[in-house]
């Protein structure tokens, strides 16, 4: 491919993609996601290959594997063009059918596509699933468009015309002015307006700057950004390469987590052909504009997502945060002006450019504009990404888009924010989902993650886990974060272990405070957040483990017993086959009895005991009640005798 | 470990002094871990201190400073992962293959670690071993899976 040289010869390459894709042709787009892939989508991208072949379709049909669209639950997702057909966690032996029915017969196979689970109304294309026709899908949707490793979809998707228009059409001081109009703030968790931190850059003296993307998205359970990033890479590029034109950097870094390797796989492709096309290097589309960039991929440490320790990182160097009595746009990687984004701020930057700041701000809250995506998983029937503008509430999200709690069980939190995050109760769900509000309520909006927890989700455990969590990560530059998140995850461990004393609250609460307060770096100072917010809303749980030793969810386990219900148990050996630890005695015959000595409560007896007999229950807080005398334990078959 | 391979990963590199991480992520990737030998090397060509590479390599969690089993589990601990109940499928891990998180068996056939979001939450409890996921997994299920790693 030669190089562009200027505006006018990307859009003749752009129309001569355009004029040989014909848009009546059907076109079959399979993710190719980390999710997909998971639950078998390279069987099925194979399956089609192979189908499409022996059938000798290849000249009429073409296949595409694709990003994540974010309806991970269903997956692996394949939609057919240009009559958009979604079908749902296709298997390679549907393969064969789909070639014969939809492609060559136009007939849309009922099995696979959408029913709703509560209405039971079907929906065949992918905007009438209701998943996704309540989100506001601005920067995910174009995922399932575009074969994830092709320059060719996305200019076909008019990619590359921000960067156009800005090279061209505006000055870097438009582009601030736009940027700025729009107040675009931070994805990545800090909500940081982008303008300022590009202006900051764009005015420091040093003529040494650069521009990164932070895509070391380590919260657990969120991964909007993986998404992004494996799915529509140029998007990304393009938008770091308009940050970088406003600021004036002639280099950047991607810097990614290497537990991610389909998006390193896929970015690395990205720059390549960016370069082979003309969109990297010098002169771009014939402009004095030079640019270039690196792919750095991550050795696996939590606080690398902070600014400061990823630049820390980019040197070579163990990734430890710095003070930041000066900010990193004036004084970051290699000690110039660095301008530091998340991967989904940079991917919304070409969208403000392409249609404007007014388009954008017509998403949105007064002081949050545009969308978020988040990833909405846990116990939650829809699991998967899902983009909603600002503004909209926690229980539109979790009821309209998110399906509810799966098994009937009754909402008890939701936690958003990551480990610097909060857990909000049921009385919050009406909460706007937007910067301001969510820290107000005692969260944070974070990267994004959204985890739904349910009735059998203990919240001491919750703060537990992200202290666990989070004295693994904590780099130890720091005292206060080093030993202080230390001292916090052994009162809370003992807690959820039926040692928890009187005090133990106010000292966790006076712990939190003097962590908050003196940690280096943003991951100490929000660190008590997972106990503030869960204690704020949910005290009596911890008082109920440190007075009664009791769980209420029934999920710590040195809390709880398993109990066999004499009056249910059917004496049908399920469990006491099953039973790791030859805790369960009785026979075909006998009803069953756990031995509470040797029982080690792994939860595989109340997994096996069939929902017909339902004799299996946990309890908590009170006594086991005695096993019943050896002569009541015979049951004849037929007539359950006691 | 192969020295020659080593070399020529660090000459891929340039001799970077920058490149440190990346020619370690490289090293670690394909023997699975960081001989002293393949240290020394680095820290020869790359003109960094050895001491400043042991600090690297025992910050990050890529890296392993011991040999690791044939077969590498990774059981995801993220949140989604939790709240469905990975604890008690790691529980089971444990006592099947008799070793914890960061340990590695005496016969080099397991080596256990937990991670914090493999990205797949609607699977969730996930384990991952050799990168091939289990999805949705009992810790009953587990002995099952694991059968076929010989």
């Amino acid at each position: 491919m030669p190089r562009i040289n200027s505006p006018d010869e990307l859009e003749k390459i752009r129309n001569e993609i355009l004029s040989q894709k014909d848009t009546n042709k059907p076109c079959i787009s399979i993710c190719a996601g980390t999710g997909c892939l998971a639950c078998g989508a390279a069987e099925v991208i194979a399956a089609f290959k192979e189908e499409i072949e022996k059938q000798g379709l290849e000249a009429d049909v073409d296949t595409k594997g694709t990003g994540c669209p974010g309806f991970c639950e269903r997956g692996p997702i394949v939609v057919i063009y240009p009559e958009e057909i979604c079908y749902l966690q296709v298997k390679p032996e549907d393969v064969p059918e789909i070639i014969a029915q939809t492609i060559k017969e136009n007939k849309v196979l009922e099995r696979l596509i959408y029913l709703d689970p509560s209405t039971n109304e079907s929906a065949t294309r992918e905007s009438e699933i209701p998943f996704y026709n309540n989100q506001e899908r601005l920067i995910i949707s174009n995922n399932i468009k575009i074969d994830s490793k092709s320059i060719e979809d996305y200019l076909a998707i008019g990619g590359y015309s921000a960067l156009k228009k800005v090279l061209f059409q505006m000055t870097p001081e438009q582009v601030l002015e736009e940027v700025k109009k729009t107040n675009l703030r931070g994805r990545g968790g800090g909500g940081f307006p982008a303008a300022l931190k590009w202006e900051g850059s764009r005015n420091a003296p040093e003529p040494e700057k650069y521009v990164i993307v932070n895509a070391d998205e380590g919260d657990p359970g969120a991964f909007m950004d993986r998404a992004l990033l494996e799915g529509n890479p140029h998007l990304i590029l393009e938008g770091l390469m308009i940050g970088a034109y406003t600021i004036g950097a002639r280099e950047g870094y991607i810097y990614v987590r290497q537990e991610y390797p389909l998006a390193v796989e896929n970015v690395k492709i990205a720059i390549k052909q960016a370069e082979e096309y003309g969109f990297l290097g010098n002169n771009i589309l014939g402009s004095e504009f030079d640019f270039n960039v690196k792919v750095h991929q991550g050795a696996g440490a939590f606080v690398c997502g902070e600014s400061t320790a990823l630049m820390t990182a980019l040197e070579g160097r163990a990734g430890e945060p710095r003070p930041k009595y000066i900010r990193s746009n004036i004084r970051g990687l290699w000690e110039k002006p660095t301008v530091l984004n998340n991967v989904e701020t940079w991917a919304n930057v070409p969208l403000i450019l392409n249609n404007g700041a007014d388009w954008f701000n017509s998403y949105g809250t007064d002081r949050s504009k545009g969308t978020k995506i988040f990833s909405l998983v846990g116990k939650i029937n829809n699991t998967g990404l899902v983009e909603i503008p600002m503004g909209m509430t926690l229980r539109e999200i979790i009821y309209k888009v998110g399906g509810g709690i799966p098994g009937n069980k009754m909402f008890k939190a939701v936690q958003t924010g990551g480990p610097s995050g909060g857990c909000l109760p049921d009385s919050m769900l009406d909460l706007k989902v937007s910067f301001d509000e969510l820290t107000e309520a005692g969260s944070m909006m974070g990267s994004g993650g959204m985890i739904v927890m349910d009735e059998e989700t203990c919240m001491v455990d919750v703060a537990r886990y992200f202290l666990d969590f989070l004295s693994d990560e904590s780099c130890g530059k720091c005292v206060p974060c080093r030993e202080g998140v230390k001292q916090m995850l052994k009162i809370l461990t003992n807690i959820t272990q039926g040692r928890g004393q009187a005090g133990d609250i106010e000292l966790l609460e006076e712990l939190g405070e003097v962590i908050k307060g003196i940690s280096l770096c943003a991951l100490g100072q929000t660190a008590p957040n997972p106990f503030l917010s869960t204690l704020k809303y949910f005290r009596e749980e911890y008082e109920a483990h440190i007075k009664d030793k009791k769980c209420p969810a029934l999920y710590c386990k040195e809390l709880i017993s398993y109990y066999i219900d004499p009056e249910k148990c059917q004496a049908c050996m399920a469990c006491l086959k099953k039973c790791p630890s030859d805790a369960v005695t009785g026979g075909k015959k006998t009803i069953h009895i756990i031995d509470q000595d040797k029982c080690t409560k792994c939860n595989t007896c109340l997994d096996v005991c069939p929902p017909r007999f339902n004799a299996v229950r946990k309890i908590s807080g009170e006594p086991v009640p005695p096993p019943i005398p050896e002569e009541e334990r015979t049951i004849a078959r037929g007539s359950k005798e006691k | 470990m192969d020295i020659t391979r080593v070399d020529q990963i660090i000459d891929k590199h340039n001799c970077e002094t920058n490149s440190l991480i990346q020619v370690l992520l490289e090293v670690q990737s394909e023997k699975h871990w960081l001989s002293r030998q393949a240290l020394e090397r680095i820290s020869e060509r790359l003109d960094v201190p050895l001491s400043r590479i042991q600090h690297i390599a025992s910050f990050y969690k890529a890296f392993s400073l011991v040999p690791k089993g044939r077969h590498e589990i990774h059981i995801c601990m993220g949140t989604a992962c939790h709240v469905r109940g990975a604890q008690n499928v790691l529980s089971a891990v444990e006592d099947l293959t008799g070793i914890k998180p960061g340990e590695t068996d005496l016969d080099l056939k397991f080596s256990l670690e937990t991670v914090n979001c493999l990205g797949c939450c609607a699977l969730g409890p996930v384990m991952d071993v050799n990168g091939q996921i289990h999805g949705n997994l009992a810790p009953a299920d587990t002995e099952e899976a694991l059968k076929k790693y010989e």
